[in-house]
């Protein structure tokens, strides 16, 4: 049993790691139907961001998070500024393999020597690591801070899209971007507002990515992109809720796979899952069915 | 038959500044500069330098000075390709030495085995390097150092004698050649030596997450961890492992021999046993003088890369000084006739399949340093 909850923990960090960035890639997908490529890559880039704030800024680590969601915001509305937004009303297939390219461009200019670099730096930990002991488990304050950041940053952001005006600009724009123009919604600013915190939310993600994996590169993004995205297509696409929802399963499914079956099953056991949510459930845990629209 | 001649005469004069143009005998040089085992692209690259400038001080090979074309391949097996074809198709190189991990040397071997240019292999220890997939054996490739199953025989033999261990985790990287093959002839040898292999588990490359294969060999209470793999990833094996409380005596292999394992893995590896090709307190003279000498040149004290670095260029250069002509060809028929050569890491004979028989030796990560602990034969 204590193994059991002991694997649990350890899958709920990856779940909500995943989270962060699994939340921009549905948040965007609502919004423009684009699978955003570079999302993996934008992560990576608030990896960096969190890093240069702590080690060469000196900057104490809740600021740091701060400069890598605003970093990372930038990045994104400026990504959809440039590569995106000429697009919005051609085929959805050029769009994705935009965003491809741009996903390619970030990881092969940051891997020059002169911008990261390819060597791995060792992300600073701003405070020492201590483990708690509760009935056997052991819960250490990293993990206690990923957890409570990405709730109270999830929390944030179902108060934003629930409760505020631009919330339910881009909620209406989501359901219909032609009817909420219409209604006076100016879309092009609701698809930016989306794409920064999208991008802002990786961004505090690669930073407590850092901190929990104390290791950075530039390729860092690849993998945990293309995990994050399972975990949106298994809840539902589009679907806030669905993106936490799923990427703790990943999170937890992918432990307990290296846990009780084995550890060279773990990749195939996760984009297993992302096959047979398409051939059962396209639309997700909790997405509803609908025709689309004619 | 006088275009005939003419044409001749053309052949003889470009051949003639051919031989002219060839003042020079020109070697390339494939490390990892950058990337995530830079250091041993840099320690490698320092040590070869070294024998390269010695034996140019010392009137160069046959009366000719050596040329050294240093190529980074970012330990990315492209890179290492591009490297090589760059070297051996445009630059004509007469050989080649690199790369460090056997991901990146095994396009260098193809590369240079097709074009019968000599490669010497300083620190890649896999069998594959020097052995094609069909299993012919690759005539122009040899390395200076000894192979995985030789450095897991040891490392297995090491854990059940020296260390008493009766069973043994492996936790090994499934996307790297010389992980899986070195963490196969480490279980194998442990399983033959009489031991038990309860946890034989994996990640791969982009995983940064180890903490559920960490809890699975932490509740079956091994006596030992292997943990074959690259310093850097290892560095954050090891502390994931001890945040989660594992205490077991960790062991490795020669990828872990590097001045940033310590500062990368924290307290986690102290006390930490690997097999490696050479220890600077290792007490030979040999040894002592060429501490000496790397450290006045470099401020540091070698480390097993460098020092194979240094016995590959001297291997070479060796060769070369017994094929007058440096002809790819000549080289390549000097070094499978090398016997004994005295490299600072041991006396060098190759086997059958162009391998360096030699000794292992066994280190440890301590509060002050790796420090050698014994020298070991399967």
């Amino acid at each position: 049993m204590t193994y059991f909850l002991q694997q649990l923990i350890n899958g709920l960090q990856l779940g909500f790691v995943y989270a962060l960035i699994a939340l921009g890639y549905t948040m965007v997908y609502g919004i423009v139907r684009l699978i955003n490529f570079a999302h993996g890559d934008v992560f990576m880039v608030g990896a960096y961001l969190g890093f240069f704030a702590l080690a060469s800024w000196g900057l104490p680590f809740p600021l740091a998070i701060v400069v890598a969601m605003v970093g990372c915001a930038a990045l994104g509305v400026f990504i959809e500024r440039v590569a995106y937004k000429p697009l919005r009303n051609a085929p959805r297939i050029s769009a994705l393999i935009t965003a491809m390219g741009v996903s390619l461009f970030i990881e092969n200019f940051t891997n020059l020597n002169f911008v990261f670099g390819p060597t791995p730096r060792a992300f600073p930990r701003p405070f020492a690591v201590r483990t708690f002991g509760l009935g056997g488990v052991e819960i250490t304050n990293v993990q206690l801070i990923v957890f409570g950041v990405a709730i109270l940053l999830m929390v944030g952001l179902s108060l934003f899209v629930g409760r505020t005006r631009t919330g339910r600009a881009m909620r209406a724009v989501s359901q219909d971007r032609d009817t909420a123009r219409l209604m006076g919604i100016n879309v092009d600013t609701v698809i930016s507002i989306t794409f920064g915190i999208g991008s802002a939310l990786a961004g505090a993600g690669g930073v407590l990515y850092g901190i929990a994996y104390p290791q950075i590169q530039p390729m860092m993004g690849i993998m945990p992109g293309l995990k994050a995205f399972v975990a949106a297509v298994l809840g539902g696409i589009g679907i806030i809720p669905g993106a936490m929802l799923g990427s703790l399963i990943m999170g937890v499914v992918e432990t307990f796979t290296s846990a009780y079956v084995s550890s060279t099953l773990r990749d195939a056991v996760a984009f297993g899952i992302l096959i047979l949510v398409l051939l059962v459930r396209p639309t997700g845990l909790l997405g509803k069915s609908h025709s689309d629209k004619v | 038959m006088r275009r005939a001649m003419a044409v001749v005469a053309a052949v003889v004069l470009l051949a003639g500044t051919g031989c002219q143009e060839s003042e020079t005998v020109k070697v390339g040089v494939v490390a990892p500069l950058t990337g995530d085992v830079m250091t041993f692209g840099e320690s490698m690259r320092n040590g070869a330098l070294m024998a390269f400038e010695e034996a140019n001080a010392a009137g160069g090979v046959g009366g000719r000075l050596l040329q050294v074309m240093v190529r980074d391949d970012a330990n990315e097996p492209g890179r290492a390709a591009e490297a090589g074809r760059e070297l051996v198709e445009q630059e004509a190189v007469v050989a080649v030495l690199g790369s460090v991990s056997t991901e990146c040397t095994l396009p260098l071997a193809d590369i240079c085995q097709a074009a019968g240019v000599p490669l010497v292999v300083p620190a890649s220890t896999n069998p594959k390097v020097t052995v094609a997939p069909d299993g012919a054996r690759r005539v122009c490739v040899f390395r200076a150092c000894f192979t995985d199953s030789f450095q897991g025989a040891v490392a297995a033999k090491f854990a059940r004698g020296a260390l008493d261990a009766r069973t043994a985790a492996v936790l090994f990287n499934s996307s790297d050649e010389y992980s899986r093959g070195l963490a196969g002839f480490f279980r194998d040898a442990f399983v033959a030596a009489g031991g038990q292999v309860p946890v034989f588990e994996s990640y791969a490359a982009g995983e940064e997450d180890f903490r559920a294969q960490l809890e699975f060999a932490r509740v079956q209470a091994a006596d030992v961890l292997f943990l074959p793999d690259y310093y850097s990833r290892v560095a954050r094996v090891v502390r994931q492992a001890r945040e989660l409380g594992l205490r077991t005596t960790l062991l490795g292999g020669d990828g872990w021999d590097s001045p940033e394992m310590p500062e990368q893995a924290g307290d986690a590896i102290l006390g930490g046993y690997f097999t490696n090709h050479f220890s600077p307190d290792e007490p030979r003279p040999e040894v002592k003088e060429w501490v000496n000498r790397y450290k006045s040149k470099y401020g540091e004290p070698p480390d097993a890369l460098a020092t194979l670095g240094h016995d590959a260029a001297l291997l070479l250069v060796e060769a070369l000084r017994r094929a007058p002509q440096s002809k790819p060809a000549e080289v390549c028929v000097a070094l499978a006739a090398t016997s004994d050569f005295q490299g600072v890491s041991g006396a060098i004979s190759f086997d059958e399949h162009g391998n360096a028989v030699k000794n292992v030796v066994i280190a440890q990560y301590r509060a002050d340093g790796v420090r050698f602990v014994t020298t070991e034969r399967p």
